[in-house]
This record gives structure tokens, C-alpha cells and sequence, in this order.
């Protein structure tokens, strides 16, 4: 019972990290019907930002880790923004009224490039980092096995729900949310009503990014290491989450996240942990045959 | 009333969650008669079409496909490819549905599928070149050329179809549609955005179609000068529900039809609603 | 709608010094934006130290040149690019060069073949070209393969090397422990990926377009960590070794007596294997060639096709496109099996590293890249990528990175592939080409 309930924590903490990839696979999609692939890369572009501001800013001499690390946060999500911003000026906009496979081609490329970029810039070995944040809470006192909190656990969800809170109430509040939607109905005629569409779409890439950038430092805090990889695996498991929660939809993002974050760490604590990345997809697989649109999707009634 | 219904349709319903498209449907559609629905926009045309062809399951109703002697259907337990197949209901489409980088030709072939498909040996025997199957497709591709004629078009059979202009387009929809034999041919709007002169002549070519192929035929359509041209039969829809059944002389000045349209008169309102059974 | 004529900005302005201000900020901007994203992993390296923790060095100098860079590039853009850019290349070209080059075209697909006939005959002595042309013309198999998939049926598989690994596993399983010979060990490896085909069509066949996109993409995954993991079978990492290299109909390739060489009253070279194997390819890319291209005239290819332009009119007319996708998994999938098992048998030696979803990405890239459907121009995306790639060797390290930027380059300026019409299989007078803007999947989609 007590490993169950390690294992929810972990999951959880896990699942967040992939929802807030996620999030950014879906609103792409959602808004010009395209799949990012360099949305994991550049989540990895993020993670790697987060580690050089962190190095560079130890060496300035700020010792108080929390204010490093929230100095850290804001360079590295806008950073990681302008990333973002310019993968879609170069390799995405030049391509909106292309047909569906060349900005796919395109993004293939780019994930290609960034992995690439970053492998040539820092070197192909992987990176660590000493635990940033240590110590945490133990909260049952099992027999066999003792089920602690860390807190970077809290710190990664926490942050995660602060997130969503902070950026569903903007978005709300601002034109933003009609202006994405109106988009994601029907591009031609929200230029017509005079929506700026360039910008719209562009804000989306940046909001993307900027979460995948927290996810990034997340993942660096919580793993201690990265490398140039990651974004790959990642990535593709964040599009899965985003799928079976439904494409488009914001939190069936999150939802899909987490519960792509429990499957693979239930799979790996009682089955195999080989197959732990298998199970993800299966799970997928399984569910779209049965909810083709997945959990919170639209369900598609084609025009006949 | 002597002649033999091909389709009869029997209390159909369709419900999308909380929206009734279509309300306790019940009519007949006659052998070599063309059947016209009409009623204003959102009474369920289109929805009607697309139980009858598959495309949706009903939610309560019967549709019952009659062969001229022979072969019946329960249609809303077959999927769409079969009803097109077996049952051998074609349809048109509202917005047209042609393959568009294929040429008018090719579009015509792709129709005649099934039927080259068994020549073929499905695909075995014609990938060897056997001389059956090319029998078969010179046979499918002089059908093509009859139809093309017969439309218009066989000067451009070599071009693409998504290169026609509207009008082209609807009729190689329905030369398409012709090519797969159909008992019945269901058209949604055939006459959308033609002018008089190619309203006209649809008017023949469908008269033709119903004379000399013995085909049924079902349409939804607009435009009055077609439907009460030609039609043998009239269904009335309005908000789902079926308003009036019979011929074009008594659809046209039947009461309930006219305010369905047209609307009536403040002062008797009430005294419509009472008929009407609102 | 992408050949729009470009929108005048400012710096096309009839004031020549507001040209050069506009430029200017341009640039500037262009300059931040490139400080901004190169500054933190172009400017500051990190390594481990000697105590495994990491250090970091700066390098300002690499950063300012880069920044310097960006900054005269979009000069250069803005000032001199801009301006020619309404004299397009093609005005330029007289009208009857372009009339010559397009009945070359007619006769390109032919050169080519003659080409790639002769190529063995021309390179005898040099193994390495001898080696990037079997590459070369496994990659145009994989790419015909996938092209029925993706070209004709319209069906966005992101996994497509499961089935090029299943083929070459299957191969090599076969092969080392029934001791069957290749021509038989071949047809069922094909046999096996095409079932693998339809094991994978089946649940996915309700999908539409991108979800369909992700399974694949998930299937192939799902393989590979297989391969992976499944020790006992499949050797894990460690892979399959020691597989039966092929011979000359019986005759080994080898120095003695009863070899190919003797045989044929030869000097031994181990040359002759590889042009043997060469051809091997070649014979079987032309076999995927000859059956597409037939394929495409009878019933089912015009199903295909039909299927990729609108499905519901498919359904409509009597199709039943869930058997039409089936098939065109299958048969994908077999010919990507054809390949799997060349490759097992001219390596001898298979590992789950040789399937990743690079080489899914790079075939995809390869099929979109020549041109939807066009057989010719796989083949000539292969060569151009392959060779590319090669050419480029010295550059080492970055060469991927070329790499994924001329991926990006070449989409971004020949979104529609470098053959970028459709030829119909069929004509009543003439047959003529349709160009691919009219062509779904490589026309502009209006707003769904």
C-alpha cells in the first residue's frame, strides 16, 4: 500500500512535468492543426538554458538558491519564448497555407537542428547537476517501506498548478482565449474580422515554449541531469498525453500528462521497467480505438 | 399508387443529444418516380439523406430498400459502403465530393470499383495481365465515355476534376453516381448555383435517367422550377417533421406548405398552429 | 496561395534613405534576437571538471562573430535579396530553355535507370561509392514502400521502420536457424512485415489523419523497444550477428574452388559480392517500382488514390476503404520487409539501434521531399539526401545539422517536392500531367 502510494507521488510529479509539454503540443495543434515535433526539443532547449543561467549566476555569486532559481525561471522561460517565436518565423510560417505534411517535414527538420545545435554547442556527453533542493517530508511510516514527499516533488507540482491557475485566468480574461479559438475554427475568416493571426499564432508558440521551459527546469531539478536527447523521448510521450486527453482541449493536456506520468511509473514499479515507454503507447493505442477523438476531445462529426 | 415503393421509410427519427433533426418520418418512394424533398433550410434534408445512405444510424425508424423484383435492405443496419454496394443506393453530395486531382475519367473508374475489382482477381490476376480484366476495363472505361457524353464532358475527360468549373462539377457527380448502377440515385441539391439554361437541361437529363435506366430517384432541392417540373412525387419537411405528401399539384397549394415558407398572416397564427398540431 | 506576390515593407519604399533606415532596424532587431538565443549556449560552454561537477568557459568570440553574422545576413536580405526577388529566376529564363528542359524531364526517369545500371560498371574500384550506392538505392526502396502508404492511400505513417526491422529480424531468425536460402528466407520476411502491416492497420483504421500519424509513430516505438528488450529472441542490444551472407544462386563468395570466382574463371575479388549485392537491390527497388506503377492502374491503386482525395466519397460509391487502407498497409509493409531483409543479409549483422525513428523521419522526408506519389522523385530525393549527406562528411559533427536545416531549406522552398505533378493512370486521348496544386495532400487544405 504504502509503495502504491510512492509510486501515485511519483507518477504525479512526473505527469506534470509531461502535462506542461503537453499543453503546448496541444495548442499548436489546436490552433493551426499541425504537430510541433520540436515542441520535446525545445523543451530540452529549455532545460539546457536553465542549467547554464544556473551555472552563470552561482559563479555571479548569488548564493541564495531560491532566488537563483527564480531568476533561472524567468530567463529560461524567456529565453526559451524566443526560441519558440523564431522556430515558427523560420520554419512554420513560411509554410501556413502549404498542405498538411510540409510544416511536419519542416518541424522534423528543425527537431533535427536543435538537437543537433545543441549537441555541437555543449557536447554530446551528458550534463550534470548536484540536488538543488534537498530534504522533503516523510508522510507514512509503513513496516517495509516509508512513503516520503520530497520537496521538490511539491515544488514541481506546485509550480505545475500555479501555472495553469495563473495561465488559464489570462488567457480568459484577455482576448486571447477568443482569439486562439476563433483561429482554430477558421483561420481565413478570423483575418477577416481583423484578428491579427500572425500574432495570435506566433503568442501560441511562445506560451508553449515558456511552459515547456518550466518543465525543462523542472525536469533538470528533479533529475539532476540532462542531455540532448531528452527532448525526443519526452516529446513524444507530452504528444501522447495531448492526444489521449484529447487534442485541443487544455486540460485534457494536463490530465493526459498525468496520467501518462502514472502509467509509466506504475508500469516500471510493478511490471518491467524496460517496457515502461511501450506501455505508454499501448495505453494510447488502446484508448483511441475505443474514443477516437481521446478522453476530453471533441468528438468529430464530419460534415457529409 | 400502383406502382411498387423502392424505399419506404418508417417512423425515422434522429436525435443528436438533445437536438431532433428528424421526427417520426414516414414515406414511400416509388419505383421509376422521382421523389423530391423539399422544406425550408434545417428540416432535415440533408439529415434524412444521410440515414438513408448510411452515413448516420438512425435512432428509431425503419428504411426499407426494395429491389424491382428482388432483393430488399433494412438500411439503417448496413454500413455506407455497403448500402452503395449491395443495396446500390448512390448519392451526390451538397458540396461536391469529386476526387479532385483525379481526372474525370479516373473519377468515373474509381465509381465502377467493385465490379473491376472482381475482373481483376482482386488485383492477382490483373497485376499478371490478364486479358478479362482488360476486357472489363475497356467495358468500364466506355461506360465512362457513355456518361461523359451524356453530360457534356467527354472532351475533358483527360483533365482534372478539380479544375472544372461548379456547374461541370455537379454533373460529374452524377455521371459518377450513374456509373455504379443505382437503384436508387439520391441528389442533394442538384440544382445548386445553376443557371436557367442548366437548370433545364438537368431537367431532362434527369427525366432521362429515371425513362430510359429506370432508376429512381430522390432529391433535395430548392429550386421550384426544377421540383415542380419534374417530380412525380413531393415530401414536405419542416423542423423534421413531414407537413405534406403528394403530388406537385396538391403540395403546391397546400396551406401548411405555404406557411411553412412563406409564413402567415399575424391574425392566424393561432388558428395554423391548431392544424398544424403545434 | 503560397505564390503570392511579396507585400512591399518598407525598405521598398521609394525613399532610399528610409531603405536603409528600415534595414537597418531590421538587423538590429535580428542581431538581439540572435544575442538572445545564442548568448547562454553558443556564449558559455560547460564540461565536466575534474571533479565530475560541471565548469563552464565563455566564448564571447564564437558569440560576437555569430551575432556579426546574423547582423549582415539580414543586411543583405533586406538590402539586395528583397530587391532582386521581383526579377523570380524564372523570367529570367528564356522561353525555349525551359521548353528543352522539360522534354529532358520525359527522358530523366530513363537516364537515371541507365544510370543506376551502369554504376557498378563505372565504380568497380571504388568500394566506398560501390557501398553508398546500395545505401542509396535501399533508401529509394524504403521510399517506393512508404510511398504507397503515405504518396498514394494519403495515410501519414510516422512508424514505417517497424516494418524494415520486422523484415530484417525476420530474415535473420529464418535464415540462421532453418538454414533456408535467401530466395526463400526473403519472401517471408516480406510475408511476416506485411502481416506486421496489418496487425498495425487494423486498430488504426478509424483514426483520422494525425492521431493516425502518432500511433504509427508509437507502433514503431513499440517495436524497437521489443527488439530491445526481448532478449531471449531477438538478442537485445546486442542484436543478431553471423547471418548468412548470400551467394551467387548456391555459389559462395568466397576464394574457393566451388566459388563464384572459380566458377566463372575470375581473379577472387571481395568487389564481387558487393556488386552483386548492389544489383540484388536494384533488382528488388525496380520490382517495388514495376508492381507500384501497375498497381496504381488497376482497381485498387485507383482506390488508393481515391481514398487519399475524399474518403467519404469513397465510402459513398460503394469502397470498402477499410479493406483499401488494410491493403495498403500490407503492401507498404511487405516491401519494407523486402528491404529489412536485404539489409540483414548484406550486413550480416542487425541491432535495434539500426531502427530508430530517425529512419522513419528520413524516408517520410524522403517520400514528401520528392513529390507526393512520384517514383522518380524518390528516387531522386534518396540520391540528393544520401549523397548529400555523404558528400558532406568532412564536416563531421555538423553535418546532421546541415542536414536538418537543408530539410528545412528545401520544404520551405519546394513545399509540394521536387516532381510535383501527377501523372493519371489512365487517359482517354492524351495523358496529361496534373499539377500538384490541384493534387490532395499537395494542395493548400482550406480552413477544415
Amino acid at each position: 500500500m504504502e509503495y502504491f502510494v510512492q509510486q501515485l507521488i511519483n507518477g504525479i510529479t512526473l505527469g506534470s512535468i509531461y502535462g506542461l509539454i503537453a499543453i503546448g503540443y496541444t495548442m499548436v495543434y489546436g490552433i493551426i492543426g499541425m504537430i510541433n515535433f520540436a515542441h520535446g526539443d525545445i523543451f530540452m532547449v529549455g532545460a539546457f538554458l536553465a542549467l547554464i543561467a544556473f551555472l552563470v549566476l552561482v559563479a555571479l555569486g548569488v548564493s541564495s538558491i531560491p532566488l537563483a532559481l527564480f531568476i533561472v525561471l524567468l530567463i529560461s522561460m524567456a529565453l526559451t519564448a524566443l526560441y519558440g517565436w523564431t522556430v515558427e518565423r523560420i520554419a512554420y510560417r513560411p509554410l501556413r497555407h502549404s498542405f498538411r505534411l510540409a510544416p511536419l517535414i519542416s518541424a522534423i527538420g528543425m527537431s533535427i537542428v536543435l538537437q543537433n545545435y545543441v549537441q555541437v554547442a555543449q557536447g554530446a556527453r551528458v550534463k550534470p547537476l548536484p540536488p538543488l533542493v534537498q530534504g522533503g517530508y516523510t508522510l507514512i511510516e509503513g513496516n517495509a517501506f516509508a512513503v516520503r514527499l520530497s520537496n521538490i516533488q511539491i515544488i514541481v507540482v506546485a509550480t505545475t498548478l500555479i501555472l495553469m491557475a495563473g495561465f488559464s485566468f489570462l488567457v480568459a480574461r484577455t482576448r486571447l482565449d477568443r482569439n486562439m479559438r476563433a483561429c482554430e475554427q477558421d483561420l481565413k475568416m478570423a483575418a477577416l474580422v481583423g484578428i491579427d493571426v500572425d500574432r495570435t499564432i506566433s503568442l501560441t508558440f511562445v506560451i508553449g515554449a515558456a511552459l515547456a521551459a518550466v518543465a525543462g527546469l523542472m525536469f533538470l531539478m528533479y533529475y539532476g541531469v540532462v542531455d540532448f536527447f531528452i527532448g525526443f523521448l519526452a516529446g513524444v510521450k507530452a504528444f501522447t498525453a495531448a492526444v489521449l486527453g484529447g487534442i485541443g482541449s487544455l486540460p485534457g493536456a494536463m490530465i493526459g500528462g498525468i496520467l501518462i506520468g502514472l502509467i509509466e511509473t506504475m508500469w516500471s514499479a510493478y511490471f518491467s521497467i524496460e517496457y515502461k515507454d511501450v506501455a505508454a503507447f499501448a495505453i494510447l493505442i488502446i484508448v483511441l480505438i475505443f474514443l477516437p477523438t481521446g478522453i476530453l476531445g471533441r468528438p468529430e462529426v464530419e460534415k457529409v | 399508387m400502383t406502382t411498387a415503393p423502392v424505399l419506404t421509410v418508417e417512423h425515422l427519427t434522429m436525435r443528436f443529444g438533445g437536438l431532433v433533426a428528424v421526427s417520426d418520418l414516414t414515406f414511400a418512394a416509388r419505383e421509376r418516380e422521382i421523389t423530391a424533398l423539399i422544406g425550408p433550410n434545417g428540416a432535415g434534408k440533408t439529415t434524412l439523406f444521410n440515414c438513408i445512405t448510411g452515413f448516420y444510424k438512425p435512432t428509431v425508424g425503419r428504411l426499407l430498400l426494395a429491389h424491382p423484383g428482388g432483393a430488399s435492405f433494412l438500411l439503417e443496419r448496413l454500413p455506407e459502403f455497403r448500402i452503395a454496394k449491395q443495396a446500390r443506393v448512390a448519392r451526390t453530395f451538397q458540396n461536391v465530393r469529386l476526387f479532385a486531382g483525379m481526372t474525370l475519367l479516373e473519377n468515373l473508374l474509381v465509381a465502377q470499383h467493385n465490379p473491376l475489382m472482381v475482373a481483376s482477381g482482386f488485383t492477382l490476376l490483373g497485376l499478371f495481365g490478364s486479358r478479362a480484366y482488360a476486357r472489363a476495363e475497356a467495358e468500364a472505361i466506355d461506360k465512362a465515355r457513355y456518361w461523359l457524353n451524356r453530360v457534356g464532358l467527354a472532351d475533358r475527360a483527360d483533365d482534372p476534376a478539380g479544375a472544372m468549373p461548379y456547374g461541370a462539377q455537379r454533373r460529374l457527380e452524377i455521371a459518377r453516381a450513374m456509373c455504379t448502377n443505382p437503384v436508387l440515385l439520391c441528389l442533394d441539391e442538384p440544382a445548386a448555383g445553376l443557371n436557367n439554361r442548366e437548370s433545364a437541361e438537368l431537367n431532362v437529363f434527369l427525366r432521362a435517367i429515371r425513362d430510359e435506366h429506370g432508376t429512381s430517384i430522390l432529391l433535395i432541392e430548392h429550386d421550384m422550377g426544377v421540383v415542380m417540373e419534374i417530380s412525380d412525387h413531393i415530401v414536405v419537411l419542416d423542423y423534421g417533421v413531414k407537413i405534406a405528401d403528394g403530388a406537385p399539384s396538391e403540395v403546391r397549394s397546400d396551406a401548411k406548405v405555404i406557411a411553412a415558407y412563406l409564413g402567415v398572416a399575424d391574425a392566424e397564427v393561432a388558428q395554423v398552429e391548431a392544424e398544424v398540431g403545434l | 496561395m503560397s505564390e503570392r506576390a511579396p507585400v512591399p515593407r518598407e525598405s521598398e519604399s521609394a525613399n532610399g534613405r528610409l531603405d536603409i533606415l528600415a534595414a537597418l532596424k531590421e538587423a538590429a532587431i535580428a542581431a538581439i534576437v540572435a544575442f538572445g538565443l545564442f548568448a547562454l549556449l553558443i556564449g558559455i560552454r560547460t564540461d565536466q571538471g575534474p571533479t565530475g561537477a560541471l565548469v563552464f568557459t565563455t566564448r564571447f568570440g564564437a558569440l560576437a562573430e555569430i551575432v556579426a553574422a546574423v547582423l549582415v545576413a539580414s543586411l543583405i536580405r533586406s538590402l539586395i535579396w528583397r530587391r532582386t526577388k521581383t526579377f523570380s529566376i524564372d523570367r529570367l529564363v528564356p522561353g525555349f530553355v525551359k521548353a528543352a528542359a522539360s522534354r529532358v524531364a520525359v527522358y530523366a526517369a530513363a537516364a537515371f535507370l541507365v544510370f543506376a545500371l551502369v554504376v557498378p560498371i563505372i565504380f568497380y574500384g571504388n568500394r566506398y561509392l560501390l557501398d553508398l550506392g546500395i545505401l542509396i538505392v535501399t533508401y529509394t526502396m524504403l521510399g517506393f514502400g512508404l510511398n504507397i502508404v503515405v504518396g498514394l492511400a494519403g495515410l501519414l505513417d510516422l512508424g514505417y521502420v517497424a516494418f524494415y526491422a520486422v523484415g530484417a529480424y525476420s530474415y535473420a531468425l529464418i535464415a540462421q536457424n532453418f538454414g533456408l536460402s535467401f530466395w526463400i528466407c526473403l519472401p517471408l520476411a516480406g510475408i511476416l512485415a506485411a502481416f506486421a502491416g496489418l496487425l498495425l492497420g487494423f486498430p488504426v483504421l478509424r483514426l483520422r489523419g494525425d492521431y493516425l500519424a502518432i500511433v504509427t509513430l508509437g507502433f514503431g516505438e513499440i517495436i524497437r523497444l521489443i527488439l530491445l528488450n526481448w532478449q531471449g529472441l531477438t538478442g537485445g542490444p546486442n542484436g543478431i550477428s553471423g547471418i548468412p551472407r548470400p551467394s551467387f544462386f548456391g555459389l559462395p563468395f568466397s576464394s574457393a574452388d566451388n566459388g563464384f570466382a572459380a566458377t566463372f574463371g575470375l581473379h577472387y575479388s571481395p568487389t564481387h559480392r558487393v556488386v552483386f549485392l548492389y544489383y540484388l537491390i536494384l533488382a528488388l527497388a525496380l520490382l517495388t517500382n514495376w508492381v507500384t506503377l501497375r498497381l496504381r492502374r488497376l482497381p485498387i491503386g485507383r482506390a488508393w488514390e481515391a481514398l487519399r482525395e475524399d474518403e467519404i466519397a469513397c465510402r459513398a460509391l460503394g469502397i470498402n476503404t477499410t479493406n483499401t487502407k488494410l491493403t495498403a498497409f500490407a503492401m507498404g509493409a511487405m516491401f519494407g520487409g523486402f528491404a529489412g531483409a536485404f539489409f540483414a543479409t548484406r550486413q550480416g549483422f542487425i541491432s535495434p539501434e539500426s531502427f530508430t525513428f530517425a529512419e522513419s523521419a528520413l524516408v517520410l522526408a524522403i517520400v514528401v521531399l520528392g513529390g507526393m506519389g512520384s517514383q522518380l522523385g524518390v528516387a531522386v530525393a534518396a540520391t540528393v539526401m544520401l549523397g548529400g549527406f555523404e558528400l558532406f562528411r568532412e564536416f563531421d559533427q555538423y553535418r546532421m545539422l546541415m542536414f536538418g536545416a537543408a530539410m528545412v531549406a528545401i520544404v520551405i522552398y519546394r513545399p509540394r517536392g521536387l516532381v510535383a505533378t501527377r501523372t493519371p493512370s489512365v487517359s482517354l486521348r492524351e495523358r496529361k500531367d496534373i499539377a500538384a496544386a490541384v493534387v490532395r495532400n499537395a494542395r493548400t487544405e482550406s480552413a477544415a
